[in-house]
């Protein structure tokens, strides 16, 4: 394996988190509710998928697992926010914290443990051509999933019915409402699915990344899926983008490093999310087309009239 | 409300009666990362653990985990010195200023700052362990089965606790092979499983063939053992994590310093003390010394017993700066002052030190 191919590797393994998160959370804010809860919901996922994986001996049922668990743990987020109608920022948040000491207290058995590894695709002769065979045809089965699930959702938001109805109740509920579209329901739908991304991310956090559970050990991924939804002006290839020149810039670094050029850590640690930054902002710096893009109703408490 | 106020009466003197009884003392312990680690908070809450069971219904606990090193530190330390702990282990270099701070208003607590060096106040102490003296027997082992002839060493901040390995560790190496090279990969964080991959990763794609880490998850070492070279644990046994991979790993015991520190205030004896104590103590245990050649393993362990004993220090002349500079002569060993604020690199270490 060439050393170009291993970086490559490295780049998508350190993505396809980011990429699976945030995707989800781009269809959960493009119903019109935000949910800060990613990070949160991703530990759960990490627990589960961990535990799960652990007893059963099975990677593939951990990972199943860890959607289900991710998507009721964020259905307690939409009773909060869409039933009740508190506050979605401040139940956002709380998901987090809930999450992080939660896991902690399911997990507490599972420390020191080493866990069960989900397997790499290898197809025989595919999988051995030079610098991209292994690339393309030998990664990890979620690093697949992630790539379809981002055209998935690039297909169900624009050229499906059902995802412009669900653009137009993030867009406007009221009228969404006067439509006869139920709202509520389908931001209820939009928030169980990002929770089951959230989930399927953070056990691959703890099946592929380092097959092991040890607590907060999202270490604040969750946030940088939250940053890329935002900076990718809420388009899911640009979404694609960012979290492929995150991990780049990422594993770029820590290459700079080992090959001793005299440039302080410090500031190359900080580059991944300044170049981010800065892309991004390039990339979506028509304002018209933004705002176009910005789901009008983001975060906005909606109570159907009686 | 008569009624209320005679149970607060009644409530108040039976508390008192029992602190009559028998006085219990309160120890308090802030961690940095997760107690679930397996690391370096881990560890400190062995030590707490290793107090409960000793001194039994005498000792009262209470801990805090993932506490941030900066302002979320000093209103911790605060609340912990408020809410009647007799003495505070704060269990992190970053903690420095914050527990000085607190140790200011709160006269009558002690406490105990891990791996620091400022002690502004009477009722202030500092401890920490000579782990370069493991990280001296590292790179001798790293050494002698590397056939690249680098090393790969994950750091996490540039202090002079980090530094001090990094330099011991080159040290032990250059003592079987003068011409062993070190690259040093800075991941400016304690506890990030993904990031420490992602170090080791780069780090292998760049040839080293031997891992040693100073940040606190197994990550680095499931990577080693996925692509098959060696790594060394930290801070705990990590033999589960690479039963094929694990060279030895430094294991701290803070068990016996707890139990000390905490009698020594519950008995009233307790005084400033700056600690500072390695193998010969116990407070750095190496762990079995597996997957390596008998007569490296030999060596390794001649070299632990020398420590030990004090004979050797992994700090002894000649050593020469990075810079080229002379650092210690013939016979020299390293005064305490330099090596608790060590900030520069000895001969051999592929790497700027980030300022």
């Amino acid at each position: 394996m060439g050393t170009l191919e291993a970086v490559l590797l490295t780049i998508a393994t350190a993505a396809t988190p980011l990429l699976i998160a945030a995707v989800g959370e781009l269809v959960v804010e493009r119903s019109g509710v935000l949910n800060l809860g990613v990070e949160g919901m991703m530990v759960m996922g990490a627990v589960t998928g961990f535990a799960i994986a652990l007893m059963t001996g099975s990677a593939w049922l951990g990972l199943i697992a860890a959607i289900i668990v991710g998507a009721l743990f964020s259905l307690l987020f939409g009773f909060l926010t869409l039933t009740l109608v508190t506050n979605q920022v401040a139940t956002g948040l709380a998901l987090t914290l809930l999450g992080l000491g939660f896991s902690g207290m399911l997990g507490e058995g599972f420390v020191g443990q080493p866990g069960v590894k989900l397997a790499s695709v290898y197809i025989p002769g595919l999988s051995d051509i030079p610098l991209v065979g292994k690339l393309i045809f030998g990664q990890d089965p979620v690093f697949y999933i992630s790539i379809a699930l981002t055209a998935a959702v690039v297909y169900f938001l624009f050229k499906t019915r059902a995802g412009l109805t669900l653009r137009s109740v993030g867009d406007n509920h009221g009228s969404a409402h006067a439509l006869g579209i139920s709202v509520i329901g389908i931001r209820y739908m939009a928030v169980m699915f990002g929770g089951g991304c959230a989930g399927l991310s953070g056990a691959y956090l703890s099946l592929v990344y380092t097959p092991q559970w040890t607590e907060n050990m999202t270490a604040g991924r969750g946030w940088i899926a939250l940053a890329l939804v935002v900076f990718a002006s809420w388009r899911p290839w640009r979404v694609l983008a960012g979290a492929y020149l995150f991990g780049a810039v990422t594993i770029g670094q820590l290459h700079a490093q080992a090959l001793g050029f005299g440039i302080p850590s410090q500031l190359l640690s900080s580059l991944p999310y300044v170049a981010t930054i800065i892309v991004l902002v390039l990339i979506s710096r028509n304002k018209r087309l933004t705002m176009m893009n910005t789901p009008a109703s983001l975060g906005r408490p909606f109570v159907p009239d009686r | 409300m008569k009624k209320t106020l005679l149970a607060l009466t009644a409530a108040t003197l039976v508390s008192f009666g029992a602190t009559a009884a028998y006085a219990k003392t309160k120890a308090c312990f802030i961690y940095v990362g997760p107690i679930g680690d397996f690391g370096w908070s881990y560890q400190h809450h062995q030590g707490l653990l290793d107090a409960e069971k000793a001194m039994g219904d005498e000792l009262e606990t209470a801990y805090l985990e993932s506490v941030p090193e900066g302002a979320d530190a000093e209103r911790a330390i605060e609340r912990f010195a408020r809410s009647g702990c007799n003495i505070i282990f704060t269990t992190s270099f970053g903690y420095m200023d914050a527990t000085n701070k607190v140790a200011r208003r709160f006269p009558k607590v002690k406490f105990e700052h891990a791996t620091g060096y400022k002690r502004e106040h009477d009722n202030v102490s500092t401890y920490g362990s000579r782990f370069y003296e493991g990280r001296y027997v590292q790179g001798e082992i790293a050494a002698s089965i590397s056939k690249t002839g680098v090393a790969g060493y994950i750091a996490s901040f540039p202090i002079p606790e980090v530094v001090r390995g990094i330099n011991s560790f080159i040290l032990g190496a250059q003592s079987v092979n003068p011409d062993f090279k070190l690259k040093v990969v800075w991941v400016n964080t304690w506890f990030d499983p993904g990031k420490e991959a992602d170090a080791a990763k780069a780090l292998i794609d760049q040839g080293v063939d031997v891992i040693t880490q100073h940040t606190d998850s197994t990550g680095p070492m499931q990577v080693a053992a996925e692509r098959g070279i060696k790594a060394f644990g930290q801070a705990s046994d990590m033999i589960n994590f690479g039963k094929e991979t694990q060279l030895t790993s430094i294991v701290d015991d803070w068990g016996p310093y707890y139990i000390e520190r905490i009698e020594a205030v519950a008995k009233g004896s307790w005084d400033q003390k700056d600690t500072w104590a390695g193998m010969k103590e116990g407070h750095v245990v190496m762990a079995e010394y597996t997957n390596m050649p008998d007569d490296v393993k030999a060596t390794a362990a001649a070299t632990e017993a020398k420590i030990k004993s004090g004979e050797f220090h992994p700090f002894s002349g000649p050593i020469t700066k990075q810079d080229g500079s002379e650092w210690l002569k013939e016979g020299e060993t390293a005064d305490i002052g330099t090596m608790l604020g060590m900030n520069f690199y000895v001969k051999g270490v592929d790497d700027t030190l980030p300022q």
